[in-house]
């Protein structure tokens, strides 16, 4: 380290280390009861985590819930972007991830075809 | 790069190791494994949250959940609760005293509501290992902007503006105190980090060491541009293992990347760190014994002046401050000596931190703003007195301090207010006292301690505390005589008046203080040869009264047959005989043997 912007770099560049300890502004909620689990929640989590890391999403959590009685609708996912209605998607796969995460999450247009429910707060 | 959905900080301090947070670490390693949740969740090693009464502690982010007293067994249904399924366990979450309400979050709970953390803010949320986890968190840029933007002279005046005053017991005024040392010329200065931390109780500075080793590095590093010196010493205790090898560790990680060495950031300032282990003896905190120490003489204390600012390690002016003072400087920098300035009272600026111990329900660590009465301390932070009881004293400022009674529970706590009542701020220890403590055995405590941790250099301090501790214990021993009173505050004023350092000079104010407090308990010993509060052996009694009904269970509890009767009638205590360890006391099922 020669400078003092260095040390700014670094910091950029590390911040993501610790930034899940802070706020987010972003969220993805999966449903991970147990119907939701044998629907493949499981898999569908993993999905979501590879494609944030692929694509170096920050400032996004990822959380569980509980059964919310849909089960045929499981997989079931929340996405909720700063000031929008919490938008639950059903029926989801590993396949619809990147879909979701790209033009959802990233581009914050909502995938129609898979909403099965709009909450707003 | 993995992206990590939870992190799960697990306290490794010192407290929380002790209380098994390794096992608990490893059964999470192990589980997470086991379930293929090891790629998405993070374990983090931190430093010490400063609730270590519920100890282990474990939190879970992104929900900022926090968990107590996680024992390893309890990790299967942490990981396939909330890690798997999200469902956050209700029975290891914290409850306030009297209340059912679980709290998954650490912010709502009353201990840490009240606080004001500057010194501990990453105590507890960092790796304290990591040097990266520091520097996402600004570290360093204090550092930076001192070397980059601010002449020595400016750095000394924000230090100054500030208030910051000298956290380890004393309360000098820091920039004062570095001024001192930048105006001496010599070729060499040092800067040196007492953290000789030995009041029985006081672990702030352990826990500074262990959760946040950087930010005392770089208060070091600043203090050294600021002074003109170019090297630095730790003098830790040898028995502070972890605070030892994380500083280690930070200095190496801190070098690696250049932000300890040579040229920082490239401006042509040099420091080096070094690490004195010292042997632990009390009187090496004191700042010329510590020097002798670190010089590989014997530890024990000089006249001053000359004041180590003008003639200090090898004989070069040195600037001495304690951890916490240090741990002060980066945020001082970094947010303005205005914003630390507006914080505490007149006279006495910032937070302190400190370590509650005694009859208090929240063992730990507080890092409070200066001005706040030690009644919220004690109640709203600690959580009040154990099992209920009643309050009865609190010493603060260790084996220098005084006893604090009831009635100066709403006293402001600064370090001018404190010393007008006959205590001192001290390193920052608190000792919470119930109705069973003996004030007379207390004083004895700490006179017993200071009076073995006495260097025997100076003859006030060596032969004046032994003879105040032989009184004390025949106070305590039911030989009291007339008089003693008086002899005891005699010994205590010139003990304070002529002994060479800091340690006999304030040896005697525990008794002093209770002596001015709880004289009282003083002529109970001394002219009714009785202990109020039932805690020195020597002047208990037992007595069996008319409630007995001769069931003779004490009898056969009795381990030196001193108590006598017939079957279904009344019993008798032999006093002769009665060694008076309390066997027959919870032995009796009508309660009729009484203490007094």
């Amino acid at each position: 380290m020669k400078t003092i912007e260095d040390l700014k770099r670094l910091r950029e560049q590390v911040q993501s280390q610790t930034r899940l300890r802070h706020e987010h502004s972003k969220q993805i909620i999966v449903g991970m009861g147990t119907c939701g689990i044998a629907a493949g929640a499981r898999e569908v989590m993993s999905a979501i985590l590879d494609e944030i890391s692929k694509r170096k999403l920050e400032d996004i959590s990822i959380h569980q819930t509980g059964c919310i009685g849909m089960c045929e609708k499981e997989v079931i996912i929340d996405v909720i972007l700063p000031g929008e209605p919490r938008i639950t998607y059903g029926g989801v796969t590993t396949a619809h991830i990147p879909k979701i995460i790209l033009e959802h999450v990233i581009n914050g247009c909502i995938v129609k075809e898979l909403v099965v429910g709009k909450i707003t707060e | 790069m993995e992206h990590f959905r939870a992190h799960v900080l697990i306290c490794a301090g010192t407290g929380c190791i002790s209380s098994g947070s390794k096992k608990v670490e490893a059964a999470f390693r192990n589980q997470l494994e086991k379930t293929g949740l090891d790629k998405e969740v993070k374990i983090v090693e931190t430093g010490c949250h400063g609730f270590c009464e519920m100890g282990p502690m474990v939190i879970i982010y992104p929900e900022g959940v926090f968990y107590i007293r996680v024992h390893e067994t309890d990790v299967v249904d942490i990981v396939e609760e909330h890690l798997y399924k999200g469902r956050i366990v209700e029975r290891l979450l914290f409850k306030e005293q009297g209340t059912l309400d679980a709290i998954p979050n650490y912010k709502d709970i009353d201990f840490y509501k009240k606080q004001m953390r500057i010194v501990l803010a990453n105590c507890g949320h960092l790796d304290p290992e990591e040097i990266n986890e520091y520097i996402a968190v600004g570290g360093y840029e204090a550092l930076g902007k001192v070397l980059t933007t601010m002449k020595p002279e400016e750095v000394i005046e924000e230090i100054k503006k500030s208030g910051l005053r000298g956290r380890g017991g004393g309360g000098f005024p820091t920039g004062m105190k570095w001024g001192f040392t930048r105006n001496a010329t010599s070729d060499k200065k040092y800067v040196i980090c007492n953290a000789d931390e030995g009041d029985p109780g006081a672990f702030m500075d352990r826990s500074v060491l262990e959760g946040d080793p950087h930010r005392v590095i770089e208060g070091m590093a600043i203090c050294g541009y600021a002074i003109g010196a170019d090297e630095g010493y730790f003098y830790v205790r040898a028995e502070y293992p972890l605070a030892i090898k994380r500083l280690q560790i930070a200095i190496a990680q801190a070098k690696e990347i250049g932000l300890i060495g040579d040229n920082i950031f490239g401006t042509g300032f040099n420091f080096h760190l070094k690490i004195k282990e010292g042997a632990g003896a009390f009187v090496c905190g004191e700042e010329t014994a510590l020097l002798a120490s670190i010089e590989g003489k014997r530890g024990t204390p000089r006249n001053r002046p000359p004041f180590p600012a003008i003639s200090g390690l090898w004989g070069k002016p040195t600037n001495i401050n304690n951890v916490e003072t240090f741990a002060n400087v980066p945020s001082i920098i970094t947010k303005g000596a205005k914003w630390y300035s507006a914080i505490g009272t007149e006279g006495s600026k910032g937070t302190k931190v400190f370590a509650l111990t005694g009859r208090i329900n929240h063992t730990g660590l507080a890092e409070v703003p200066m001005g706040i009465t030690m009644g919220e301390i004690i109640y709203d932070i600690g959580g009040g007195i154990q099992g209920g009881k009643k309050f009865k004293a609190v010493q603060i400022g260790g084996p220098s301090g005084g006893c604090l009674p009831e009635s100066l529970l709403d006293m402001s706590i600064d370090y001018d207010s404190l010393l007008k009542v006959g205590a001192m701020m001290g390193s920052g220890g608190l000792v919470v006292m119930d109705e069973t403590t003996c004030m007379v055995d207390i004083s004895k405590f700490f006179i017993h301690f200071t009076q073995s941790e006495s260097c025997g250099k100076c003859t006030p301090c060596r032969e004046g505390t032994k003879r105040m501790l032989e009184i004390l214990i025949r106070i305590t021993e039911g030989e009291g005589k007339d008089g003693d009173i008086e002899l005891l505050e005699t010994l205590a004023k010139n003990i304070k008046l002529t002994s060479l350092c800091g340690l006999g000079q304030t040896a005697p104010n525990p008794v002093l203080s209770t002596l001015h407090y709880f004289r009282d308990e003083y002529e109970a010993h001394i002219k009714e040869k009785r202990c109020p509060a039932g805690v020195c052996t020597g002047l208990t009694r037992y007595n069996i009264t008319k409630e007995c009904k001769g069931c003779s269970l004490c009898i056969k509890e009795c381990p030196v047959e001193a108590i006598s009767g017939e079957k279904k009638g009344l019993h008798k205590i032999d006093p002769l005989k009665c060694i008076r360890c309390g066997a027959c006391l919870p032995k009796c099922p009508f309660k009729a043997i009484r203490k007094g």
